[in-house]
């Protein structure tokens, strides 16, 4: 395996897992809220349609960017509205979202279909950084949005772990009703983290639809909401390790196809199933409480908060 | 208080089922009254089911251009569509419903509606079925495909006549005859006019997911392919190629709208001319069950207007072939044809049947890959 091979093979890992990089941060956001969303493929898709329509219209990606922000944050505002207002059976909410979110995006993507984008989301060099042997073309010879999504996630981990806000995002998330008594507002932490894991969903949409593909075709997530999902699990609620997970999920394919078309005999289907295994590993830990807590998952997820129950 | 939550929800939950029915179905047949079934100015009710959605820009797509050529052609008949129909059991409830509405007509148009097909059709024997693409007939079921094969063979002479590395990549779906055998045809249209050349395959595993089949698309590209031909229902394959300045070959339906620097043509599928001869048949009471596999002279496979990077002497060529398979004087599998470990499957002189054509399960020579048991 020649080096030119193994970084084509990391750096696209990249650009494929960006997509789902952005998506699984907002899932985790969202669950260490205490709520589960099962609308980030509806989410990402209304983010893919949204961006790429501002995008064509206006001629700049970055109001595509900011109306995909839009697109998946109003979604999930939608979401917060029925799990935590109305107390809502999250998976049935978080699954109707997602074929409304399906057939909200087709709808709206009708005239857009194979329409070209003149103004997609192309790589920018950083001058001395692309050029490092090995790195710079691994890490740094991609587009503006994945430079973005290397600010995103160490500042999540900050915001998670070492400060204030984050604290109170997973207190809510492990026992609302203490970090009610603490004056925390459950209510507006929930949906605050909501709306934001839903514009996150939305700019994994966007990346794929103005930077990765770029074009709009209907359903054109094909799944990467759901394995946003796994994934989240797969990164034990953690932005860093949801990083990694990303780009192994995104560099299996790149893999594959690459080993196939230099006649390298590789069974696609084992290589596509490894991923899976390892949430699965991680779901049978999180059952048992003891281990639970030290993966962080979060206690209350997916129950909703009365605070007339207590 | 907990109550009223609990409406909220309820109403809530309905008014995004009632607007994702309202997205879903656009073409929505103006409600014909029920009980008012005068024969004489009841329009002819035609449904189409379709396995994707019709914005996939590829097969269903086709499909639906097929819809609306008959749409244009026969106005007085009215059309009902619905897309993203999974095959299995859902697809038998979609069928029974659209039976049920009246329609006369439906055209199922994926290869897994085949048993729902036939399962509904013995419950409506008053309804035609037509299926695409299977091989299960009845009384009221017959069975439409076309003989792809022929437009791919005419699509690889172009590919083999333009590739300088003499290597062509193909991204390809699954391991099913369909897929080998446009594999094959269309390895034989690059060897006729190129005998150095080889056409390297990916397999992805997918239909249906654009972002994963232009990836594949690059990792043939970037291994030394220039040109990419597909069996895919997405243009992903053909965005690699525009994006990597090298060139595609389209299929489905004319991709040159998504990558206009890269397509050199299409292989397409043109189904309109079918679908108004089969309603007109039925209409007038001549039509029976069949098996019709069209060829490339009923004009239901065809290559579409050629990219303005293709040289006239290719054209010429391409035209000059498509005029020999129209009249029959020879088809893509005449014999000789050798396997890819140069063993003999057809001796000189000899026509391959339609049958073995129909369970191609192995590679012609010069196809790069493996077919993955």
């Amino acid at each position: 395996m020649t080096q030119e091979f193994l970084i084509t093979i990391l750096a696209t890992a990249i650009t494929a897992g960006t997509p789902i990089l952005f998506a699984a941060l907002g899932e985790l956001l969202t669950e260490r809220s205490g709520i589960l969303n099962l609308g980030v493929e509806g989410m990402m898709l209304v983010g893919a349609v949204s961006g790429f329509i501002f995008a064509v219209k206006t001629n700049d990606p970055w109001l595509g960017v900011l109306a995909a922000l839009v697109g998946g944050g109003l979604m999930a505002l939608i979401h917060a509205f029925l799990t935590v207002t109305l107390q809502a059976n999250q998976v049935v909410t978080g699954l109707a979202l997602t074929l409304f979110g399906t057939g909200l995006s087709g709808f709206l993507g009708k005239p857009y279909i194979g329409v070209p984008i003149e103004n997609a989301f192309k790589p920018v060099n950083l001058g001395i950084l692309s050029d490092i042997p090995f790195i710079g073309p691994v890490f740094f010879q991609h587009d503006q949005l994945v430079y973005l999504s290397y600010i995103v996630v160490p500042v999540l981990w900050f915001l998670i772990y070492r400060t204030r806000l984050g604290l109170n995002l997973r207190a809510v998330g492990e026992n609302p009703a203490s970090a009610d008594s603490l004056g925390v507002s459950v209510y507006k932490v929930r949906y605050f983290y909501v709306t934001l894991g839903g514009m996150l969903a939305g700019l994994g949409g966007a990346y794929l639809s103005l930077a990765y593909a770029p074009t709009w075709l209907e359903n054109m997530t094909a799944g990467r909401g759901w394995i946003a999902v796994a994934l989240v699990i797969f990164a034990t609620w953690n932005p860093l390790r949801a990083m990694l997970g990303s780009y192994i999920f995104g560099g299996i394919d790149a893999f594959g196809f690459r080993a196939q078309a230099m006649g390298i005999a590789i069974p696609s289907f084992f290589l596509k199933m490894l991923p899976y295994i390892f949430t699965i590993l991680v779901l049978i830990m999180v059952t048992r409480k003891a281990m639970a807590n030290r993966v962080g998952s979060p206690g209350a997820l997916g129950v909703p908060y009365d605070r007339e129950e207590r | 208080m907990k109550l009223s939550k609990k409406i909220l929800t309820i109403v809530f939950t309905l008014v995004l089922a009632v607007a994702l029915v309202g997205c879903g179905s656009q073409e929505k047949p103006k409600a014909a009254e029920e009980g008012k079934k005068d024969a004489a100015t009841d329009k002819l009710k035609v449904a189409f089911i379709y396995v994707g959605p019709v914005g996939d820009g590829g097969y269903s797509y086709a499909h639906d251009l097929g819809r609306q050529y008959l749409v244009k052609e026969m106005p007085d008949i009215e059309t009902t569509i619905v897309e993203s129909v999974p095959e299995g059991a859902d697809s038998e409830r979609v069928l029974t419903e659209l039976a049920e509405k009246g329609n006369k007509i439906i055209f199922a148009t994926s290869f897994g509606y085949m048993d729902p097909v036939i399962k509904v059709a013995q419950k409506y024997p008053d309804v035609k079925f037509l299926h695409c693409s299977g091989y299960k007939t009845a009384d009221n079921v017959g069975t439409y495909f076309g003989r792809m094969y022929q437009a791919r063979y005419l699509s690889g002479i172009v590919a083999g006549k333009t590739t300088k590395t003499n290597t062509i990549g193909y991204v390809a779906a699954f391991p099913i005859p369909e897929v080998v055998r446009g594999i094959n045809a269309f390895t034989q249209g690059v060897r006729s006019v190129n005998p150095n050349a080889k056409v390297n395959v990916v397999w992805t595993n997918t239909w249906y997911d654009p972002a994963a089949e232009k990836e594949a698309g690059k990792s043939l590209l970037e291994t030394g392919a220039d040109v990419v031909a597909q069996h895919q229902d997405t243009p992903g394959p053909q965005q690699a190629a525009e994006e990597k300045g090298k060139f595609g070959i389209g299929y489905n339906s004319d991709m040159s709208k998504m990558a206009p620097k890269a397509v050199l043509t299409s292989a397409v599928w043109n189904w309109g001319p079918y679908y108004v001869n089969t309603v007109k048949a039925i209409k007038e009471g001549t039509w029976k069950s069949d098996q019709y596999w069209g060829p490339i002279s009923d004009n239901i496979v065809d290559l579409a207007p050629f990219g303005p990077m293709v040289p006239e002497d290719v054209k010429q060529l391409v035209e000059t072939k498509k005029q020999e398979l129209i009249e029959g004087k020879f088809d893509v599998f005449d014999g000789p044809v050798k396997d890819q470990t140069g063993k003999e499957r057809v001796a000189a002189g000899q026509k391959m049947s339609d049958a073995d054509m129909l369970s191609f399960d192995w590679f012609v020579e010069g196809v790069e890959g493996t077919i993955p048991k």
